[in-house]
């Protein structure tokens, strides 16, 4: 390939087409004028599009990775404009989300110096990237991105950072715009052990009451398919956790759905009496373990993973696999044998039969009910976005999902203001498909201006705001756990959300009633012109469970609100 | 030589040269607990490489998920734990010890013992050089505290796989 000329910020948009970017979300600034400035001396096709603030450009960059499985990127100057992505890098980090985020900063010869909006975002990011660069001269501009598009989608995918000084980004530069990659460090994912896969077959052929345990990395590998002939083959039950809904079709008769803290009874009571548990792509969050040396005591424990470092950094697995999941359920598929499981899929569509998921459609109106409407109306196919809250477990339990890409929430790092935004980014990535946001109101707030974003691009998006007019998931630990002790929960002071919406010309609804939630939910899907918001006043201090009581074993679940007080949980959150 | 008490440990980390390396290899230990003890950085016979050679002290039972972490990151090509091998360790130490003529002869005496070298030497001051595994350099330490100790510096330990193993 032979060298061309050209600015450094023009560089860094060829080489973003070269990645096939469709969308940059971003922020401008002085520290990256040069950028922005290429993005129009190029003629670029790729798309900006402006939020209001950098926190929004991150998870709608979230957003559009969940839902289509690419990566997009976010572009943003220095000093605050670059601090504030941190929330939604974390965010990304912590849920394996690929992103690349662009940060301007002042000029190298000012470094260290203090220099006018200079922050030191690569040494603060650190901690919550899977890489990260500082450039220092506008030829390190190809190879660079390729880089970090590389780490940022292969392997455990993660946000990647490029901090750009201003001498770089406006520099000139004589480049191969398809540079080699230098990172001799990056392992490539290896192929499963065929030992390891005959190990994991004997094993499951001596299991009489297996469960399969399906996490985010089935998504990530496009592995649903393969697991879904599996779990049909050997006829094996299938639980997920809160990013996995979707990577097997929770309406399957073999699907147990969410597992963990507000996962299904039925879940967490196979959980505790399967023999054999084959975690496939979960990295046994805290929240579905309860207590680590609780957990599946006298289970045979097999895990199945892209990152290593995951092994034994919760649970000790008896057998270990690291490996792509298709790969390995690809391989693993040839030498499972058929088995009866037929008293063990019986005893669990009894726990099904027993203790279903339930609410009551009469008297005050339900999160869940509006949720379980919502599924209904829209035949379980939307792309659903959460924030976090009791709103977000609600939707994880009711709003069941039969397809990888379509359940989009923040499950490690649990960031309020996530949802707003991500289905921002998810509507722009699948034009085509039904967005809906379900969001408390504590947590829309925090990132409510990208309504902005929303009504500007028209985006058809539902975005329905839970309204309880408390931080419901902390009111209700503090009810449960201190007595009813509330304090700071207290949403007093919430706007009109219908008013509000309408400030930015979009269309608002009110549901107050459980009479009216069928209609106006449908009066809401027939919309068409942009966004529209349904403000649901719901009842305030509804209570979700399932709950295991953070630190408690799965065995301690409470199934229903319990009659007795409960002692402070002895895990974090 | 295989050190005894378990909470210490030795890696050897092969890593790419460049700026931020060390700032990622040390938060996988502060965040995990672990105290650097020692640190020695050198290039590599290849250049586009480093060799950090790291003395820990922590629990030795999140010192797999240490090493699972430093391996996972981009920059660091392979680690190494070496603690209870018997790969070659060696360290150096200066230390400055107070002497006069009165106790120069005893002072001597012992830094010869232990093979050390006389490096400056002043009416008042004697500065020694030792080389050897860490737990010589104790050892000498312990023997010439009844002098009177200025300064310690020493680079900490350095290790080596024995025969043709890699490090
Ligand atoms: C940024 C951030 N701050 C604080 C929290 C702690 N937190 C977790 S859930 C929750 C309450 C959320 O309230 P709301 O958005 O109204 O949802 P609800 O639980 O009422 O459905 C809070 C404060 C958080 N997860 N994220
Ligand atoms: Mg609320």
């Amino acid at each position: 390939m032979s060298n061309i000329e050209m600015e450094g910020g023009q560089a860094i948009v060829r080489c973003l087409e070269n990645e096939g970017v469709e969308y940059i979300f971003g922020y401008s600034g002085g520290a990256a004028i040069p950028i922005f400035d290429a993005l129009v001396t190029t003629s670029t096709k790729i798309k900006f599009v402006l939020v209001r603030h950098e926190q929004g450009a991150t998870h709608m960059a979230d957003g559009y990775a969940r839902a289509t499985g690419k990566p997009a990127v976010v572009l943003v100057t220095s000093g605050p404009g670059a601090t504030n992505t941190l929330t939604g890098i974390m965010t990304a980090h912590m849920d394996s989300v690929p992103m690349i985020v662009l940060t301007g900063q002042s000029v190298s010869w000012m470094l260290g110096k203090d220099a006018f909006q200079e922050a030191d975002i690569y040494g603060m990011a650190m901690p919550v990237v899977k890489h990260s660069y500082l450039l220092k001269k506008p030829n390190d501009i190809p190879h660079t991105i390729r880089e970090a598009f590389h780490i940022a989608t292969t392997g455990r995918p993660g946000p990647v950072l490029i901090d750009i000084p201003k001498d770089v980004s406006g520099g000139h530069c004589d480049i191969d715009l398809h540079a080699e990659m230098d990172i001799p460090g990056y392992k490539d994912v290896p192929a499963p052990d065929h030992d390891t896969i005959l190990e994991i077959a004997e094993a499951i052929s001596k299991s009489k009451r297996p469960l399969i345990l399906a996490g985010h990395g089935v998504g990530i590998s496009g592995a649903d398919e393969s697991l879904l002939q599996l779990a049909e083959k050997v006829c094996i039950p299938v639980t997920n956790t809160l990013l996995g809904k979707g990577v097997f079709p929770e309406t399957h008769a073999l699907a147990l759905g969410m597992l963990g803290m507000h996962g299904t009874a039925y879940a967490n009571k196979a959980i505790c009496e399967c023999d054999l548990l084959l975690n496939i792509g979960s990295r046994f969050d805290d929240r579905i373990i309860g207590q680590a040396g609780m957990f599946c005591k006298d289970a045979v424990k097999i895990h199945v993973d892209v990152d290593a470092s995951e092994f034994g950094k919760m649970i000790v697995p008896d057998i270990a696999c690291v490996g792509d999941a298709k790969a390995v359920l690809d391989e693993l598929i040839k030498h499972v044998p058929v088995l009866d499981t037929h008293d063990w899929l019986k005893k669990l569509d009894g726990y099904k039969k027993k203790y279903p998921l339930k609410f009551i459609r009469q008297g005050s109106l339900k999160m869940q009910h509006i949720i379980d409407e919502m599924y209904k109306l829209s035949n379980g196919k939307a792309v659903t976005v959460t924030d976090v809250g009791q709103h977000q477990m609600w939707a994880a339990q009711f709003y069941r999902i039969d397809e990888r890409n379509n359940f989009l929430s923040s499950g490690g790092a649990g960031t309020m203001g996530y949802g707003l935004p991500a289905a921002i980014g998810a509507q722009f990535g699948r034009p085509d498909d039904l967005v809906v946001a379900f969001i408390g109101d504590g947590g829309f707030q925090m990132t409510q201006f990208e309504l902005a974003t929303a009504a500007l691009h028209k985006l058809p998006i539902k975005i329905v705001v839970l309204n309880n007019h408390y931080l419901g998931m902390v009111r209700q630990w503090q009810e449960l756990f201190y007595e009813d002790r509330t304090s700071g929960v207290d949403l007093e002071g919430n706007p009109d959300f219908v008013k509000l919406a309408e400030a930015y010309g979009i269309k608002g609804f009110n549901i107050r009633r459980p009479g009216d939630v069928k209609r106006i939910l449908q009066s809401a899907l027939d919309y068409t012109d942009g966004p529209c918001l349904i403000n649901c006043e719901v009842e305030k201090t509804d209570n979700v469970f399932p709950m295991i009581p953070a630190g408690a074993a799965v065995e301690d679940m409470l199934i229903e609100p319990p009659k007795h007080k409960m002692e402070k949980p002895t895990g974090s959150t | 030589m295989p050190n005894n008490d378990k909470n210490l440990h030795t890696l050897s980390v092969y890593v790419a040269n460049k700026p931020g390396v060390l700032a990622r290899v040390a938060q996988v230990f502060a965040r995990r607990g672990f105290n650097i003890e020692s640190l020695v950085v050198s290039p590599a016979v290849d250049g586009n490489f480093s060799r950090m050679t790291i003395g820990l002290s922590g629990d030795p039972s999140g010192l797999d998920q240490i090493i699972m972490q430093l391996s996972k990151l981009v920059d660091v090509l392979s680690c190494f734990d070496h603690s209870s091998d018997t790969a070659v360790m060696k360290e150096m130490g200066l230390i400055k010890i107070a002497v006069d003529a009165e106790d120069r002869p005893e002072a001597l005496q012992i830094i010869e013992h232990f093979g050390c070298k006389t490096v400056d030497l002043t009416p008042t001051s004697i500065v020694v050089q030792i080389v050897g595994d860490p737990a010589k350099i104790d050892a000498f330490e312990e023997m010439i505290q009844k002098f009177n100790i200025i300064e310690i510096v020493r680079t900490g330990k350095v290790v080596m796989s024995r025969g043709e193993g890699m490090t």
